[in-house]
């Protein structure tokens, strides 16, 4: 078994715990100190940073949310000035404003220490072809496998996503080793490669990490049948820090959470209490090495259990179950977050248009599409079908400027969409993961 | 002059079989129709004998409705006699949105429905040139 920091990776509990401690007391003090926001959440609930006096207080603190992010758009949640802040990242969030995430130089070096763990872990050494399809730019994907991929000294060839044809070529050219990117996407090169009459035999692969979309045990199969590969689960994200968050080994029985930089929690979405473990709920991360950006019991609101025993592999990190769901209504299409609030904000915005829609998320050829259903309103309809083709594609042209991804509009016919006393069901996710 | 019954409907089975139901119980007769359909969805237009109780049927029924002004004009019934008409309003610019053809017929005439773009500008053009076009009263009785 080979780790990347074995000291880390497989720190006795007792000890990984009292580091923790030290670690979540400097971050609340940090975070009470220098942002306005989180004191006045703390003393809201009538908590001071020196009342964190075991790992067991982190209860005391009270949540953060993407809404606070929002709220405190761009930097406000920013526990250091600007000046030391060397890289800023974005969510794809698109109603009103996306998420802003940023780094010091040495958080900078702290998540590329998770990503080079993290591939390591998936195999990777510095004679590894690492090649990187995640997307480069705001997105932490990209940027993130891509330090990590250095910091271990592989070779990595920076191919960001898109232009598949030319990406196989290169990773027969080049003889990739390590393929990182969505799950979905890993299957739809397979699709191509057969066009391209290249078989896995042809190529070097032999590994691949993959991760920004929830992905099921029947998917892993497939990716591992047909690419003929050892496929990983990596999960992140972008307001804790990217991937890097947590990773798989090879007993592929959950992902160890890096928790020398991350308090995990498991919470009842509806109450909020703290589960005990192994119970299923929603994962809380609490960051306690981040300098630029704290996050205080973040609420993911991706649903998982946790599990705390020493693993095969000799790692002692709690180990997270892939991701089971969402305790929100958000969607994960080809990598991007869709909440259906976007949808409807946009809907609102066309004249006409009434706030009737139904998301229908179903995956063909390995790739994610999305249809939006719209109810076809008295005041929209026309008798010319030119008038109503020109409607449903303006109507998908807006959404995907907002949303980022391609999707489909089909005109529905008015009240047909199911109203709902409470929560309206605006999803259908027909892909089964 | 004459008011369309028009109907969006969703490319799914029964939908046609619906409205007509709706409208047969409601006691109004069809008298011309036509489907204008895409992938997804349909649009019904319908010539009725009683057009302000089939919007209001159809609407109490649910359905997506409107009623669109079209015109019902009377042309020759012998070989060219449409194309006649289609030739004199090609020449004075009138554009035609859709047309279909009416079940009956009027005197020696067959009755095709226009949708034009500008229906007053129709009306003229058809005064001049001598094309006959029927009122309402006349066509929702025929």
């Amino acid at each position: 078994m080979t780790y990347w920091d074995k000291e880390k990776e497989c720190m006795p509990r007792e000890y990984l715990e009292k580091l923790q401690l030290r670690r979540l007391q400097e971050t609340v003090y940090r975070a009470y100190a220098f942002v306005p926001a989180y004191k006045e959440k703390m003393e809201q609930v009538g908590v001071k940073p020196e009342d964190i006096r075991s790992i067991e207080d982190i209860k005391l603190l009270p949540f953060t949310t993407k809404q606070d992010l929002r709220d405190n758009y761009p930097f406000g949640l920013f526990a250091v000035p600007m000046s030391d802040v060397v890289r800023i990242h974005s969510s794809s969030g698109t109603t009103g404003k996306p998420t802003v995430v940023g780094y010091t130089s040495k958080d900078i070096d702290s998540w590329a220490e998770l990503m080079a763990r993290a591939l390591y872990s998936a195999g990777a050494s510095r004679y590894s072809v690492i090649q990187n399809s995640y997307g480069y730019g705001l997105f932490t994907g990209g940027l993130g496998a891509h330090y990590g991929a250095e910091k271990i000294g592989a070779s990595v060839i920076p191919t960001s996503g898109g232009n598949t044809r030319r990406q196989i070529m290169l990773m027969q050219d080049f003889g990739s080793s390590i393929l990182t990117c969505t799950p979905s996407y890993a299957l739809f090169m397979y699709e191509v490669m057969r066009e391209m009459g290249i078989k896995p035999s042809d190529l070097k692969l032999k590994a691949g990490v993959f991760g920004a979309e929830p992905w099921s045990e029947n998917m892993r199969r497939e990716i591992e049948n047909k690419l003929e590969i050892d496929a990983y689960d990596i999960y992140g994200l972008s307001e804790i820090v990217g991937p890097g968050v947590a990773i798989e080994c090879n007993v592929k029985n959950g992902l160890h959470i890096a928790e020398d930089h991350f308090i995990p929690e498991i919470i009842d979405p509806e109450t909020c209490a703290v589960m005990p473990e192994g119970e299923a709920g929603e994962l809380v991360l609490t960051t306690i090495t981040k300098e630029a950006l704290p996050m205080i019991r973040y609420r993911t609101r991706d649903l998982s259990t946790l599990n705390l025993a020493t693993c095969d592999c000799g790692r002692t990190h709690a180990r997270m179950r892939k991701v089971l769901g969402r305790s929100d209504d958000m969607v994960i299409i080809r990598g991007v977050n869709v909440f259906p609030s976007m949808v409807e904000s946009v809907l609102l915005n066309i004249p006409g248009v009434e706030p009737h829609y139904l998301l229908v998320v179903d995956r063909r050829d390995n790739l994610d599409e999305l249809e939006v259903h719209v109810e076809v309103s008295e005041q929209v309809f026309s008798d010319e079908v030119r008038k109503m083709e020109n409607l449903g594609l303006q109507i998908g042209r807006e959404l995907e400027s907002a949303l980022g991804i391609a999707v489909k509009v089909r005109l529905v016919e008015h009240k047909t969409i199911e109203r709902s006393e409470g929560k309206a069901k605006r999803v259908i996710d027909k892909r089964n993961i | 002059m004459a008011k369309q019954i028009s109907v969006f409907l969703e490319n799914k089975v029964g939908r046609l079989a619906h409205v007509t139901r709706v409208l047969g119980e409601a006691g109004i007769n069809i008298r011309a129709l036509s489907i204008a359909d895409t992938s997804d969805f349909g649009i019904l237009r319908l010539i009725v004998n009683d057009p302000a109780k089939a919007y209001q049927v159809l609407k109490d029924a649910r359905f997506t409705v409107s009623e669109t002004e079209v015109i019902a004009v009377q042309v020759p019934d012998s070989p060219g006699g449409l194309a006649s008409v289609l030739e004199q309003m090609t020449e004075q610019e009138l554009s035609i949105e859709y047309l279909y053809a009416f079940l009956g017929t009027r005197g020696d005439d067959a009755l095709v429905i226009f949708k034009v773009e500008d229906i007053a500008k129709a009306r003229k053009i058809f005064n001049e040139k001598g094309i006959k076009f029927l009122d309402e009263s006349t066509l929702y009785k025929l």
